[in-house]
C-alpha cells in the first residue's frame, strides 16, 4: 500500500509534473521566477494550500456532486456534478482564505513570508488544475492526498530551479526581443525536457 | 468599418498583435499550450474561450456599478465559472470527443488569467459595448496564438493538419521524419517562445 503512494508521489512530482507536463500554473510561474526568495515562498504556499483542497474537494464530490452522492439524503436520483468548477473554486476560495486566517493566528513568521502570495493562489490553475484531475482519474481520498502533495511539490521544484536559472541569466546577454518572456519560456521547454528523463521510474 | 468608430476599431484589433493578451500581456499562458497538440481541440478552446471572455467583459460590465469593490474577485469568479459551466455543457452535449480530448482544460478557462485581467482591467471601468469588444479581441489574440502554436505542433510533429495527412507519403519513403519532441510538453514551450522572439521582434517590445 505504502509502495503505492509512494509510486504515486514520484509520478506527480517528477514524471507527470503539474507545470512542466501540464502546464498549470504558467502564469504566476512566470510572474514570480524572477527571485528565488519569492519563488521558494510561493511554492510552499502552492503545496500547502494543494494537499488541504485536494482532500476536500474529494469529499465534496463524492458525498455532494456525483451522480447518486445525495443517496445519504433521500435523493439518490441527483446529478450535480454539472456544479463541479463552480463547487471547486468557491472551495479554494474559502480553503485559502482560512488557511491565511489560521497561519496568521498561529504561524505569524510564516504568515509574514507567505503574506502576499496566498490570495494570489485562489486563482492560480495548478490548484484547480489538481481538483479537476482527481475527479478525471478517480482517485481514492488517500490518493487524492498524495496527489495534491506530490503536484504541490513538483510545482514547486519547477518554480524553484527556473528562479535559480533566471537569477544566473542576468549576467547573459539575450537578444533584445527574446528577453524576459522569451527566453523564459525556451528554458522551460529545456527544463521540461530534463524532467522528461524521469519518464520510465516505477517504484 | 463605418459601423464601428476609431476608438471601438482600436479596442478590437489593439489585442491582435500590438498588445497581444499572450505574447505581450503574459495572460493565459496556463491553458494555451495543453491542448495544442492537434489543431482541431485548439480551434475549439479558442471558441470556448472567445465565448466566455466576451460574455463575462459584458457582464461584468453591465454589473461594474453595483459590484462593491472589497468582493469584486468573487462576483467575478461566479459570472466566470458559471459562463465556463455553459461552455463546457455545449461542448459535452455537440463535440462530446472532442471535449473529451479537452478534459479538464475546459475547466480551466475560469483561472484563465485573460478573464480576470480583462475584467479587472478593462471591464471594471467601461462600458457594456466596448468591454464586448475588448473581449472579443482579445478572445480572437488568444486564439490567434494557439491555433498558429498548433499548426507548427500538428504539422511537423504528426504530419497532418485538422487530422488530415498534409505530408506526403513519398517524403517519408525518401527518409522525412516527424519531429516527435514537438508533440511532447517540451516542443509547445520552445514553440511558443520561439513566436514570441518573433512577435516581439516585429512591434520592439522589450522588457527589462
Amino acid at each position: 500500500m505504502l509502495e503505492h503512494y509512494l509510486s504515486l508521489a514520484v509520478k506527480s512530482i517528477f514524471i507527470q509534473n503539474i507545470l512542466l507536463a501540464y502546464f498549470l500554473g504558467m502564469c504566476s510561474f512566470l510572474a514570480i521566477s524572477k527571485k528565488v526568495e519569492t519563488s521558494v515562498g510561493l511554492g510552499i504556499a502552492v503545496t500547502f494550500v494543494l494537499t488541504i483542497t485536494a482532500p476536500v474537494n474529494w469529499f465534496l464530490y463524492h458525498f455532494f456532486l456525483e451522480k447518486g452522492a445525495l443517496a445519504w439524503a433521500g435523493l439518490p436520483e441527483v446529478d450535480l456534478s454539472y456544479l463541479e468548477y463552480i463547487v471547486f473554486i468557491a472551495t479554494i476560495a474559502a480553503m485559502v482564505q482560512l488557511v491565511e486566517m489560521i497561519l496568521d493566528r498561529f504561524a505569524p513568521a510564516l504568515y509574514q513570508a507567505l503574506g502576499i502570495f496566498l490570495p494570489l493562489i485562489a486563482v492560480n490553475c495548478a490548484i484547480l488544475g489538481g481538483s479537476l484531475f482527481l475527479v478525471e482519474r478517480n482517485y481514492t481520498l488517500g490518493e487524492s492526498t498524495v496527489f495534491g502533495f506530490g503536484a504541490g511539490a513538483g510545482w514547486f521544484l519547477a518554480i524553484a530551479s527556473m528562479a535559480a536559472i533566471r537569477h544566473k541569466l542576468r549576467y547573459s546577454d539575450v537578444p533584445p526581443g527574446l528577453r524576459g518572456l522569451g527566453i523564459t519560456m525556451l528554458l522551460t521547454g529545456l527544463l521540461s525536457m530534463a524532467f522528461m528523463a524521469f519518464s520510465g521510474i516505477d517504484l | 468599418m463605418s459601423i464601428l468608430s476609431r476608438k471601438s476599431q482600436q479596442v478590437l484589433a489593439d489585442p491582435l498583435v500590438a498588445n497581444n493578451p499572450i505574447a505581450v500581456q503574459i495572460l493565459g499562458i496556463c491553458s494555451a499550450l495543453a491542448v495544442t497538440v492537434k489543431m482541431q481541440t485548439s480551434i475549439v478552446m479558442a471558441l470556448s474561450v472567445i465565448f466566455v471572455l466576451t460574455l463575462s467583459n459584458t457582464i461584468i460590465s453591465l454589473l461594474r456599478k453595483w459590484i462593491p469593490g472589497r468582493v469584486r474577485i468573487i462576483v467575478q469568479l461566479t459570472v466566470i465559472a458559471s459562463l465556463v459551466i455553459i461552455a463546457d455543457q455545449i461542448l459535452r452535449a455537440y463535440l462530446y470527443d472532442i471535449s473529451k480530448q479537452l478534459s479538464v482544460f475546459v475547466g480551466l478557462i475560469i483561472t484563465n488569467c485573460i478573464l480576470m485581467g480583462r475584467a479587472e482591467a478593462f471591464a471594471m471601468q467601461n462600458p457594456p459595448g466596448q468591454s464586448f469588444l475588448d473581449g472579443l479581441g482579445n478572445g480572437l489574440g488568444y486564439g490567434l496564438i494557439l491555433v498558429t502554436v498548433s499548426v507548427f505542433r500538428e504539422l511537423l510533429g504528426s504530419g497532418t493538419l485538422m487530422g488530415f495527412h498534409i505530408i506526403p507519403q513519398s517524403m517519408y519513403a525518401a527518409g522525412y521524419e516527424n519531429i516527435g519532441l514537438l508533440v511532447l510538453s517540451p516542443g509547445a514551450f520552445i514553440i511558443l517562445g520561439l513566436i514570441i522572439w518573433v512577435q516581439r521582434s516585429i512591434t520592439k517590445t522589450e522588457e527589462a
